[in-house]
């Protein structure tokens, strides 16, 4: 195959899938019960070093314990794929979890603007960067699926992304065509939060999947929170329900209001209030290292963090919001 | 004095500028404002899908980000980012409304970082996300931006999203599918095309009460101006009184 042009970031992750073979060959393919709280998942699946996905799409459907929990246990030198990243980014950048990032979206918080503090964070110089689109990402995501080196797409022909990623630009061998590459992605450990999962591990969310389906599978390790746990023979009844079979699965932790303060689909619309609080405080970094404090470090756990902001009653009010109740 | 802002004026011409039965993939502000006026007004069959998996909602009201719930609101799927992204890879996907940082003479988009050097920023931008794949594929890119200088740049820092390159082929020979490209740039002053074969910005129509030579001043780069200059038509009482009541009545885009 003809090699037009080559890129030159830095590969993160290995796309070799024999590699990821040898690892899918020993993962337990036993149906087990694997709940667990997510300090001890994150304590047991997420080490320092290691590359990691995070499910969902910034400030929807996010799993806010595991990603607070990586910051209060001080993970650091994470890889970490960027993948429409908002309020889960600013999360570990307040941490400095990371050091290294393939970015398709960061740094900003789409219609709300941008966070100051994980802007500052990139332009540091303390973060290797390398630069891929959503598209990019979820084919990268798709081709680990696959079990494929890499797939390929016509998406990225022409920017700039594709000197500073690990792309090529080659001849496709049937029709003489650019092509640009896009090398598997397997993450060490993805954390992705669903609506319901059984014991075991098997998952159903609703609303925008956005790649979630496709992570969960190239995942070599996977730590679900869920909204509810639910009864064992659930998605034995309904065998369409599933989004994420249980053998994907290490662990599962319910996290009651889990997506908070990001948007759960059906259940509650993100606290907007909240968010901007975080992002105007950003600003002052001695006011912002304070309320670090307050939030995350000096917080035992989720629980405590959601009733610091209104607990259910705040849910109550955001799920009302969420299913266009008093609107 | 006009009896519509530069915001309610650009988000009209955006909305008419789409057929009725065309497919559109939105963000959130502008974009996604044009799309539901279309809806509601000039085309209502208009299919609107979002990136991270919404497929034709019934926009109740305006997002916040391209994925949350309102985006697959009364929709009839909730799907993938691969799932969308792949509709426009295979032709499907009529127009992409698109912003950034800067742009250039050819349609060419930075939304990644200004500055000279990738790894120490001036300031870092968030990057793509699914810009470049929709300018990428999509028939057609509409550009919606307030028309500054700073902006509308002779060189841009990167190119995060291709236009038409360098001018003329430039964007066929690069790979990209033929037939696709930046279609209208849309801004506070003016409206803007490529329809030449250097594919390079050219004013097309200018908004009531511009002049040409303040279109100028606010650009950065040499501009083609069209033999038939038209004055843009200002938008009708019905489609401001759709915008303003229905389309976004708390007035998060059109009262910036």
């Amino acid at each position: 195959m003809k090699i037009i042009e080559q890129g030159k970031g830095e590969l993160l992750t290995n796309p070799d899938p024999d590699l990821a073979r040898a690892h899918f060959r020993k993962k337990s393919r036993a149906m087990t019960r694997k709940v667990m709280d997510v300090a001890n998942a994150v304590a047991k699946f997420v080490h320092d070093g290691d590359y990691l996905g995070i499910g969902g799409f910034g400030g929807v459907r996010i799993p806010t314990a595991a990603l607070h929990e990586i910051v209060r246990q001080g993970r650091k030198h994470l890889g970490l794929a960027g993948h429409t990243a908002t309020h889960d980014f600013q999360i570990l950048a307040a941490g400095e979890c990371f050091d290294r990032v393939d970015i398709a979206y960061v740094v900003g918080l789409e219609a709300r603007g941008v966070s100051k503090n994980a802007r500052r964070y990139l332009e540091s110089g303390k973060v290797k960067m390398v630069e891929w689109t959503n598209a990019g990402l979820a084919w990268r995501l798709k081709a680990a699926v696959l079990g494929v080196p890499f797939l390929v797409g016509r998406q990225s022909l022409g920017a700039d992304s594709v000197p500073h990623s690990g792309s090529f630009v080659i001849e496709c061998p049937y029709t003489g065509k650019k092509l640009a590459t896009f090398p598997a992605l397997y993450p060490d450990v993805s954390i992705i939060h669903v609506h319901e999962a059984d014991e075991f591990g098997n998952a159903s969310m609703s609303g925008a999947l956005v790649a979630d389906e496709d992570l969960a599978r190239a995942s070599k390790h996977v730590i679900i929170t869920c909204e509810r746990l639910v009864a064992d023979d659930t998605f034995r009844q309904d065998p369409n329900k599933a989004n994420i079979p249980y053998f994907c699965v290490d662990a599962v932790c319910e996290v009651p209001y889990g997506s908070y303060p990001g948007n759960m689909p059906g259940e509650y619309f993100s606290d907007e209030d909240h968010i901007k609080e975080w992002l105007t405080i950003e600003r002052d970094e001695e006011a912002f290292k304070k309320f670090l404090d307050d939030n995350i470090y000096n917080v035992k756990d989720f629980e405590e963090y959601l009733g610091k902001h209104g607990g259910v009653k705040r849910i109550e009010a955001l799920r009302r919001k969420e299913l266009m109740i008093d609107e | 004095m006009s009896d519509y802002n530069p915001l309610e004026l650009m988000i009209s011409i955006a909305a008419h500028t789409m057929e009725d039965g065309s497919s559109v993939v939105v963000g959130t502000g502008a974009p996604c404002a044009a799309a539901m006026l279309a809806q509601k007004t000039t085309a209502p069959n208009i299919l609107i899908m979002f990136e991270a998996g919404g497929i034709a909602p019934q926009l109740p009201t305006m997002p916040v980000s391209v994925g949350d719930s309102r985006t697959h609101w009364h929709a009839v799927m909730a799907s993938s980012m691969g799932d969308t992204m792949a509709m426009t890879a295979r032709g499907l996907i009529d127009y992409a409304f698109l912003g950034g940082a800067q742009i250039d003479a050819y349609g060419n988009l930075n939304s990644t970082f200004i500055g000279s050097n990738y790894e120490k920023p001036k300031v870092r931008l968030p990057g793509s996300g699914g810009a470049c794949d929709l300018g990428c594929n999509c028939w057609h890119t509409i550009i919606m931006t307030p028309h500054e200088k700073r902006r509308f740049s002779e060189k841009i820092d990167f190119i995060t999203t291709p236009g038409f390159l360098t001018g003329g082929d430039a964007r066929d020979e690069a790979g990209l599918p033929e037939g696709t490209g930046p279609y209208k740039v849309i801004t506070n002053l003016a409206i803007m095309g490529f329809d030449n074969p250097d594919r390079r910005m050219e004013v097309e129509s200018l908004h009531p009460g511009v002049t040409l030579d303040q279109v100028k001043e606010n650009t950065g780069f040499e501009l083609l101006v069209k033999k038939d200059l038209k004055e843009t038509e200002a938008p009708d009482p019905h489609t401001l009184k759709i915008l303003r009541d229905e389309v976004d009545p708390h007035r998060y885009i059109i009262g910036r």
